[in-house]
């Protein structure tokens, strides 16, 4: 027993993403001001803030669909640069879901979780396709997989996209408010999908507004504004005491309404 | 339950109001809608009461269906005989007529792979690969291979030649066509301002220009040594005319796709390339059908002008065949033959373009 408790606490002390000194620039707006910030292994964070604070670049910079100017972003120890090759290393490790799903609507269910599979890690297509339906079963809608996206729900389709990330098998995954572009009652569907997967030890940045997914799963709370990492704590620290002013001020906000 | 249950009865259901069903609900909700309505209706019933009456006559009542040239000359409606006549000629050309077979052959696989592709028998990979085989197969028949006797590219002619600068135009023009959108769209800035200036060129030029370009000043700029055949120049022309006005279409495709598209197959560790050809691509081209569809029956309408160059196809044969002096003085039975041909031909094009569009996702939504 003792010896499992143990193999936890070290694998939980690995560093898989490290973020040191990241500043990023849209021309003359500085969206990214001096960000540290180091996930260890299975480590769920939530990122919060007010709209344009970037926490949306933030993630978008881990998988590197924004690029950073300054800094130094290390993911599973690839860094990330210019160079392709490890972009795409880290592309195929750290998944993410995005606000508007993003799924190909010229593709059945079943295809857009193969896509990727048979077309970055060359697997063959019977194999893809076990490993889709494995993970639509998981996701609940494995009844669908022949439909195209436009036939499902929003929260159904946001659900697939999940699906679609976990098929490349990811060690990390990132969620760039992945409710908020969902009726009221879609919105648990998908959050009890993220609570699954959280369980099942995944590391996971998240976006959300969601706070009472923040209180009850994450590690860590990481407040935002201007471009800054203004405050982060554990939920219960964060929710109760926060000691910034800023922080105060949007919680009263959001939690009020 | 008690006695006095009340049992729902449904009345038996009435006609429909006279005024909403029947031959004259149709005519008033069609036709005589309003006063404007009844204006152009009436309009219209007039014109085609002057010009359909003689054109019926001319057409079927006084028209000649067998017998020759005097036959038709005494009944001085239609001379249909005269099409009869000169079908093979206005099909073929001056091609030998004992080799007709041949390109007989290749209009029989043009129908039956046509035919497939609009029942959506092939699909995929094969559709594909079939379409581009037919093109070389055509080639080698009609202009002879495996020990079959030659004919030399001067004598191929009639509709057999329009629809192969057509057929081998649209297929080699749009893929061209994708590359210039995508260079444009996507590529680097030397890329890009080449894709901008072969684009804004070639669509700055009428075709005819480029067509005497191809034919009467490009042997002028190549090698003595090189001699390449007028009909390939023409075909050339055609194809790279065509490929710009295709490129345009595909870029409005692609401007048509979100971002989001892009950075989801990307995340996925889905290379750029692989991204934009099976993400981006697949879905501009959907999103552009319609106009794409019209540029090809604009191609295939467009082969009308090789006459100019000296090639005799369809519409040339049908100048020729009005020339023959035993028939003289019936052009106008064959221009209306030339019309019907490359209607019936672009309305097919514009079925099956409709028929793609009712096919995709799109059509299947909830």
């Amino acid at each position: 027993m003792t010896d499992t408790i143990e193999s936890q606490i070290g694998s939980e002390d690995e560093i898989v993403i490290e973020m040191k000194g990241v500043n990023k620039w849209y021309s003359d707006f500085h969206v990214l001001k001096n960000i540290d910030l180091s996930v260890t292994k299975g480590e769920r964070i939530v990122i919060c803030g007010p709209s344009g604070s970037g926490k949306s670049t933030l993630i978008r910079c881990i998988n590197h669909l924004e690029e950073h100017q300054e800094g130094i972003i290390k993911v599973n120890g690839t860094l990330l640069n210019e160079n392709s090759k490890n972009i795409t290393q880290v592309r195929r490790e750290v998944g993410m879901v995005f606000q508007q799903f993003n799924l190909f609507p010229h593709m059945t269910i079943l295809d857009n979780l193969c896509f990727a599979p048979i077309w970055a890690r060359n697997m063959p297509r019977a194999e893809a396709e076990k490993t889709a339906l494995r993970y639509l079963e998981r996701v609940g809608i494995s009844e669908q997989k022949d439909k195209y996206p436009g036939q499902l729900s929003g929260g159904q389709q946001q659900r697939v996209a999940i699906a679609r990330s976990l098929c490349m098998n990811p060690s990390i995954m990132l969620f760039d408010e992945p409710t908020s572009a969902l009726d009221p009652e879609m919105i648990k569907e998908v959050l009890d999908v993220m609570i699954e997967l959280a369980n099942t030890g995944m590391t996971m940045l998240c976006v959300t507004h969601e706070m009472s997914f923040a209180r009850s799963v994450a590690d860590r709370v990481i407040f935002m504004d201007g471009g800054e990492i203004v405050e982060q704590n554990t939920p219960d620290a964060f929710f109760d005491n926060p000691r910034v002013d800023r922080t105060q001020q949007f919680l009263s906000q959001i939690l009020t309404h | 339950m008690d006695d006095n249950t009340i049992i729902f009865q449904p009345a038996p259901a009435r006609p429909a109001p006279s005024n909403r069903v029947g031959p004259r609900a149709w005519l008033r909700a069609n036709l005589f809608g309003g006063w404007k309505d009844t204006v152009v209706t009436l309009i219209l019933l007039a014109i085609l009461a002057l010009t359909l009456p003689g054109l019926v006559d001319w057409m079927f009542v006084r028209a000649t269906f067998f017998g020759d040239a005097d036959n038709c000359r005494q009944a001085g409606g239609a001379c249909w005989p005269f099409i009869v006549d000169k079908f093979n000629v206005l099909m073929m050309g001056v091609y030998p007529q004992e080799l007709g077979w041949r390109p007989a052959v290749c209009a029989i696989a043009l129908i039956v792979l046509a035919a497939l592709t609009y029942t959506n028998r092939v699909r995929g990979i094969v559709l594909i690969v079939a379409w581009a085989i037919l093109p070389v197969f055509a080639l080698f028949m009609i202009g002879g291979a495996f020990g079959m006797r030659e004919v030399d590219q001067s004598l191929w002619g009639g509709l057999m030649l329009s629809i192969m600068l057509a057929l081998v135009g649209v297929i080699v023009s749009i893929p061209l066509g994708v590359l210039l959108a995508l260079g444009r769209y996507y590529g680097p800035p030397v890329v890009k301002s080449l894709c901008v200036a072969f684009i804004e060129l070639l669509r700055g030029v009428p075709l005819i220009t480029i067509l005497f370009m191809a034919s009467v000043m490009m042997p002028l700029f190549l090698p003595p040594d090189l001699v390449i055949n007028n009909l390939l120049r023409i075909q050339i022309a055609m194809i790279l005319f065509s490929a710009a006005y295709m490129a345009e279409v595909v870029r409005g495709g692609l401007q048509a796709i979100p971002a989001g598209q892009t950075e989801a197959a990307l995340a996925l560790g889905v290379s750029r390339a692989r991204t934009i050809a099976f993400i981006v691509v697949p879905q501009a081209l959907r999103h552009v059908l319609p106009p794409l569809v019209g540029r090809c029956i604009a191609l295939f309408k467009d082969t009308s002008l090789v006459i100019i160059v000296g090639l005799l196809d369809f519409l040339g044969m049908i100048k020729n065949a009005s020339l023959d002096t035993t028939w003289l003085g019936f052009q106008a039975e064959a221009y209306v033959f030339a019309a019907f041909v490359y209607w019936l031909i672009c309305y097919s094009l514009s079925l099956y373009g409709r028929e793609l569009e009712r096919r995709g996702p799109s059509a299947q939504k909830r």
